[in-house]
């Protein structure tokens, strides 16, 4: 609609042709007072100054650049607004004012130009049609890709979990305990085991002396009857546990998986009830034909082929076609190969259900030669035949390889995330990083404490010499945190003095804090957790806390213990600052952690606008989330 | 006397019909065939036919006359031709506007209703050499009538409105169509609900006070007339002097 507000005045212009019909007064007209003749005005994004009319922007009111709002950026001196954002981005937004149409460039973040869109307060949904789908499509991998994420955090133990609890994620998740995967190999060997029997079992291994080969399952039954009795014992005791470890029994038994480890065992209890009868013999040879079911068991150890199992089941759709279209197609052929094979003497199609054999056998290009035309009409609608079968299923096929394609994809992307070398180095480096802001902090007041000290004393050098490396806002900063402290009664200590009050409070199972970076997440946690524990106990002035929220991978960071030579590499230069004997030891502190964390959600309220350098507005995030956990 | 070879006497006795070149150009056929070859006459630059409008529309291009011309022409001062045609070509980048483009822009105006039968109106109104498009000199002439011209002018303009096939005279079963697409802009959802008559009882109030003579058509005359004496009209028509 605001694409044509310059055309409103046309509009009320041609309403004169109303006046006429009119049987009585019309209302007053609203006058518009302020009279602007239409002025350019000139937005500076970033120092790119980009100039339109302001009756242009006046056509979304209800945007921050058509409305008033815009004001609050107004600059006096330069007589311009000036947006601190990203000038690329702000042309597409601009050009919508200009054209009436908000189209995605291709190559903007997705996450970037939402929040773009979301300052200057457009809805992403008028995005053009042209634009649309692109926009939708990068959006949902973008979520997607959150999502794998955020179940990372699966993997965590969380603290005071049951016994049942315990079971069903080791079922679930082998890699997170070693006795879950201990059981996740045995079962694996086992059903190898029983695959194998059974297949092994039908093999003819008779001896010369012998009439007639039996198969070896004849031969050696009780053997075969053990290893049988063996596997199927395991497979019981690993269903039974399943059932008891399941979170909703009734939805478990549903499940695919149960319902095939289910039939997997049934055949042989089934076999041990029933008698040796003669009639019913012939069912119970049918029945271990499930047997071979245990090999779907394989589907809880292979990923692709539960990626498979789920691909088929998603493009059911595009397999009924393909299903479909292929019996119509033999069905027309068989029909037409019967009546034009009819003619010839001793042909083997008898009817058209026979014929049907041929279409099939043609169609798939398996050309078996049991069954050939042999009058020219049936060669002719033979090769027909065969050259249709390979059209009509060549095309459903790409859709469903793609399907497998991109489901196998997203799995990967999860896999590698996974991968725990990846992931360490990564944590390692943005820890390093951090780090040096909580030295900064704790190094500032202990320089803040000793200003007030040479205060007393009065050297004014040796003030100044403390005072001048620390800039106003990092200053500022740690006053507010030092306030915060003195509000709590509480300190800040990093996690070495932590430890060290920890131990001195003599509990003595504290033995996580090994340097090795290879500590496990879940003895790691459990140690934190010992701590939380154990914090009630300690004296309150030192009090410390990991943050533990639910949130992104990085809230890892905490457990791992890294050695003190990475003081060298932090950012600022305080470190190298002497350390005052009896004060606290700066350690990686666990503050480290509560900062990171709180990095990543994209929905926090921002933090107040800092300088560039990461380190202090990290840290103004922490005091805010400190301020919680010291509460406790 | 035998008539020489090769003419064709106008006598009354049948000539047998000779195969001339003047004989040949009489043939229909031959005449139509001939005008097809030859190349389309341009015509003027910014006339376009209006039959296979769509296709052409989007190729043309028209360029307005100057700025000077259009001022000398409209009661507008230059700041507002600017401005008014940055919005016309805004909307439309060829500088023409096909009724279509009309209808739905005049329709944007008007949500609830159908707008698109006034707007046809309307683009006749406007579209003065009945082309099948408005260029910016007609939409510019129109306006500078609506906004900045005398009552008389506007009083014109809204006849001529009225009067769909421009004979001069407004019949009945025109003021009923232009009623009824008035109504039509209301919409299905108003308080009272439109009834079905109210169009028509709608021109019988208009002719009652505007048919003097009683012979069933509005002339302009008795148009100005009766408008000019009616206070409520002539009020409303300086309702829109500041629209620019």
């Amino acid at each position: 609609m605001a694409g044509v507000s310059a055309w409103l005045p046309f509009a009320r212009a041609a309403a004169i042709g109303w006046m006429p019909v009119a049987n009585g007064p019309m209302p007053v007209a609203p006058r518009d007072h302020s009279k602007r003749k239409d002025e350019l005005i000139v937005l500076n994004v970033s120092g790119r100054r980009f100039q339109t009319w302001r009756t242009t922007l006046d056509r979304y009111p209800d945007s921050l650049l058509g409305s008033s709002e815009k004001e609050f950026f107004f600059n006096e001196e330069t007589k311009e607004y000036f947006f601190d954002r990203d000038p690329d981005s702000f042309r597409s937004i601009l050009n919508f004012y200009r054209t009436g149409k908000l189209h995605y460039p291709r190559y903007e973040c997705i996450s970037a130009y939402d929040e773009e869109l979301a300052f200057f307060g457009i809805i992403p949904e008028i995005i053009g049609d042209c634009c649309y789908e692109e926009y939708k499509d990068r959006k949902r991998e973008n979520v997607e890709r959150l999502q794998d994420d955020q179940e990372e955090n699966k993997d965590l133990k969380l603290p005071n979990m049951t016994a049942r609890e315990t079971m069903w994620r080791a079922f679930e998740n082998p890699h997170t305990s070693t006795m879950a995967l201990v059981f996740y190999y045995v079962t694996g060997f086992f059903i190898a085991i029983s695959v194998l029997t059974n297949v092994v079992e039908t093999v003819p291994c008779g001896t010369s002396t012998q009439q007639k080969e039996v198969p070896c399952g004849e031969r050696y039954t009780v053997a075969f009857f053990c290893m049988d009795t063996a596997c199927v014992m395991i497979f019981t005791v690993e269903y039974l546990m399943r059932l008891f470890a399941a979170p909703s029994r009734y939805h478990f038994m549903r499940s695919v998986m149960s319902i095939i480890d289910v039939v997997a065992i049934l055949p042989y209890y089934i076999g041990l009830v029933m008698t040796d009868n003669e009639d019913v013999s012939g069912a119970f040879v049918t029945l271990r034909v499930f047997r071979v079911f245990r090999i779907f068991k394989f589907s809880r150890h292979s990923q692709g082929l539960r990626i498979l199992g789920y691909t088929l089941k998603s493009c059911a759709s595009e397999l009924g076609f393909l299903l479909f279209s292929l019996t119509m197609a033999i069905i027309i052929f068989a029909t037409v190969m019967f009546y034009a094979e009819k003619g010839s003497s001793s042909t083997k199609f008898t009817s058209i259900p026979a014929s049907f054999w041929y279409t099939i056998v043609t169609m798939t290009t398996l050309g078996y030669g049991d069954m050939v035309p042999k009058t020219i009409a049936g060669k002719i609608f033979g090769s027909i035949c065969s050259l249709s079968g390979v059209l009509v299923i060549a095309l459903p096929v790409p859709v469903i390889v793609s399907n497998f394609s991109r489901i196998y994809h997203q799995n990967q992307r999860a896999d590698k995330r996974r991968a725990q070398k990846v992931q360490k180095a990564r944590l390692a480096r943005i820890r390093i990083a951090k780090t040096g802001s909580t030295n900064a902090f704790l190094q500032s007041k202990r320089s803040g404490l000793l200003d007030e000290l040479l205060e007393l004393t009065g050297t004014e050098a040796d003030e100044q010499k403390l005072s001048k490396s620390v800039s106003l806002l990092e200053s500022q900063h740690y006053h507010l945190l030092y306030c915060l402290e003195k509000t709590t009664a509480h300190e800040f200590v990093d996690e070495q003095a932590f430890e060290q009050n920890n131990l001195e409070t003599a509990l003595q199972s504290y033995t996580s804090p090994s340097p090795s970076p290879s500590s496990s997440h879940g003895e790691s946690t459990s140690t934190c957790c010992g701590c939380r524990a154990r914090r009630k106990n300690t004296p309150p002035y030192h009090h410390h806390h990991p943050q533990r929220g639910p949130l992104q991978e990085l809230s890892a960071i905490h457990i791992q213990c890294v050695d003190p030579a990475s003081h060298k590499t932090s950012r600022s230069s305080l470190n190298q600052k002497a350390e005052d004997g009896g004060r606290v030891n700066c350690r990686r502190g666990q503050v480290t952690t509560a900062i990171i964390s709180l990095q990543t959600p994209p929905r926090r309220p921002p933090p107040p606008p800092i300088p560039p350098q990461a380190p202090p507005s990290i840290q103004t995030m922490s005091s805010s989330h400190i301020v919680k956990v010291s509460a406790l | 006397m035998e008539p020489g070879p090769g003419r064709v006497k106008d006598s009354g006795k049948w000539q047998k019909p000779r195969f001339s070149r003047k004989a040949l150009m009489k043939c229909c056929l031959v005449k139509w065939i001939i005008a097809s070859t030859q190349p389309q006459d341009k015509g003027s630059f910014d006339s376009t036919r209006s039959s296979d409008s769509d296709l052409e529309l989007s190729t043309v291009r028209h360029q307005p006359e100057g700025l000077d011309q259009l001022q000398a022409q409209t009661k507008f001062t230059k700041k507002e031709l600017q401005s008014l045609y940055r919005g016309f070509k805004n909307e439309c980048p060829s500088g023409l506007v096909d009724e279509e483009t009309f209808k739905s822009i005049y329709s944007q105006f008007f949500p609830q209703g159908d707008a698109t039968t006034y707007a046809h109106f309307l683009f006749n109104a406007f579209d003065k050499d009945r082309n099948g498009s408005i260029r910016f000199e007609d939409f510019v002439i129109g306006l500078s009538v609506l906004l900045r011209g005398s009552v008389t002018e506007k009083l014109n303009w809204a006849f001529n409105l009225y009067d769909i096939n421009k004979d001069g005279y407004i019949t009945k079963e025109e003021m009923l169509a232009i009623m009824k697409s008035i109504y039509d802009m209301m919409g299905r959802y108003t308080y009272p609900c439109v009834r079905d008559e109210a169009p028509s009882e709608h021109v019988d109030k208009f002719f009652q006070k505007m048919d003097r003579n009683r012979d069933g058509v509005v002339t302009i005359e008795e148009f100005i007339e009766t408008c000019q004496k009616d206070e409520n009209i002539m009020n409303s028509m300086q309702l829109f002097e500041n629209v620019i």
